[in-house]
């Protein structure tokens, strides 16, 4: 349930939304939590950003994503 | 970071006692399953589970509830992981009524924007989820939106918990997601060793071993594992918003008594968003009939396979304890992986 994935955001629009990427899939997510700008690595839990992370321990954890979800597809 | 073999080494070399330690987050204990984290640990060093699943906490009440507002007419809106949890005459799933699950609650006002019909939001999730719950009320929803608030808080069942004894902990790994938003200053009221602990499986030994070296050292202090992600003060906006829409309140957790300031109701400012005024609910009590032990299971002093129903009675298929429905549910985790410890 407190789940929350690394994404980076590719653009923000009007209304506190943004357009993030979690590596192979991009969404709206909602900004209203925290203050970022395009470039910057949030993490997302259920539709919305919760807080900004650096942009080299984001990626490092996308990456471990990434092997958890192919070994349960295994 | 230190590469899991190095700490488990440490782990053998520094812990000098038998201890426990319990994770209050059903996400650590999907980490710690998956990874069958508990057979490379040293033997006296045991991790039990507490109450860190929400969906496993809400009580019996709050789903039948909802079943409540399902035969009002309503159109209900919830994360998937409630469907199945069984209430006294059904599951939310099993009932029949209009039931969409959502990815959080700025979709279920979507819903509610498109139909004249009354849509209400199964409002579910600890201090984590809190704040996105907060941030879409004060953009004031349409009139025929509300919340069911099932939001729980987690220190004030850590304080029971370490009153009442029951479980022997001699440290917690606390929830990092959780602390994202909360900070840690909350729990550094708590005499016991702490540490805050991120999700992948090293970042779960790290914290381990840092408790470890507390209990060895006779110290109790909150330090922090999960540093890419938690500060001390948390997300202070997020956490801001959350006390301006929401007010502590009484309740009961599934397996728990009432636990005073543990709950979170919506202010009088905002009590239109309020389904159980506004539809006049009754949150009743439900006593527990059934051989399930899941109550023991979200205490800490017992194990999914301690159950006689685990496994034969009760599967992911078929539940009857919420520990089994959730994907954060210690049963269907045991379930999914097989641990046997």
């Amino acid at each position: 349930m407190c789940i929350a994935v690394p994404a980076e955001v590719l653009e923000i629009k009007e209304g506190n939304i943004g357009v993030v990427d979690y590596g192979d899939l991009q969404q709206e997510v909602r900004l209203d939590l925290v203050d970022v700008r395009v470039g910057e690595f949030v993490l997302v839990h259920v539709g919305f950003a919760i807080q900004k992370l650096s942009r080299e321990e984001a990626l490092q954890t996308r990456e471990i994503f990434r092997q958890v979800y192919a070994a349960m597809e295994e | 970071m230190p590469r899991g073999n190095e700490i488990i080494a440490a782990l053998n070399e520094t812990l000098d006692r038998s201890i426990t330690v319990m994770h209050i987050c059903g996400t650590h204990e999907a980490s710690i399953s998956r990874s069958g984290l508990r057979s490379v640990l040293p033997s006296g060093l045991k991790i039990v589970m507490g109450p860190g699943c929400p969906v496993c906490i809400t009580p019996q009440g709050e789903i039948d509830a909802t079943l409540d507002l399902v035969d009002k007419g309503c159109i209900i809106a919830t994360y998937g992981d409630l469907l199945r949890v069984p209430g006294s005459r059904g599951s939310i799933e099993s009932c029949g009524g209009d039931v969409r699950v959502v990815q959080g609650i700025h979709k279920a006002v979507e819903i509610a924007e498109k139909t004249d019909k009354e849509v209400v939001f199964i409002s579910v999730g600890f201090e984590t989820t809190a704040p996105t719950v907060a941030a879409t009320i004060v953009l004031e929803p349409p009139e025929n939106f509300s919340i069911l608030s099932c939001h729980r808080l987690v220190p004030p069942a850590m304080k029971w918990l370490l009153e009442q004894g029951e479980a022997k902990l001699d440290g917690f790994l606390l929830p990092g997601h959780v602390c994202v938003v909360d900070g840690y200053e909350g729990y550094e009221a708590f005499p016991v060793p702490q540490v805050v602990a991120g999700f992948e499986p090293e970042d779960i030994l790290l914290a381990l071993l840092m408790i470890v070296r507390q209990v060895k050292d006779g110290r109790h202090e909150v330090e922090n594992a999960y540093p890419r992600a938690v500060c001390r003060e948390g997300n202070v906006t997020a956490k801001e918003l959350m006390y301006r829409v929401f007010e502590p309140c009484d309740v009961e957790w599934r397996g728990f008594p009432v636990i005073p300031d543990s709950g979170l109701k919506l202010r009088p400012e905002y009590a239109r968003y309020d389904a159980q005024k506004k539809f006049d609910l009754e949150i009743r009590h439900v006593d527990k009939h059934s051989a399930c032990i899941c109550d023991r299971v979200l205490r800490g002093i017992a194990s999914p396979t301690d159950c006689k129903l685990f496994g034969k009675v009760c599967t992911p298929r078929k539940p009857v304890g919420p520990c089994m429905v959730s994907h954060e549910g210690a049963c269907k985790i045991w379930h999914l992986y097989q641990r046997e410890r």
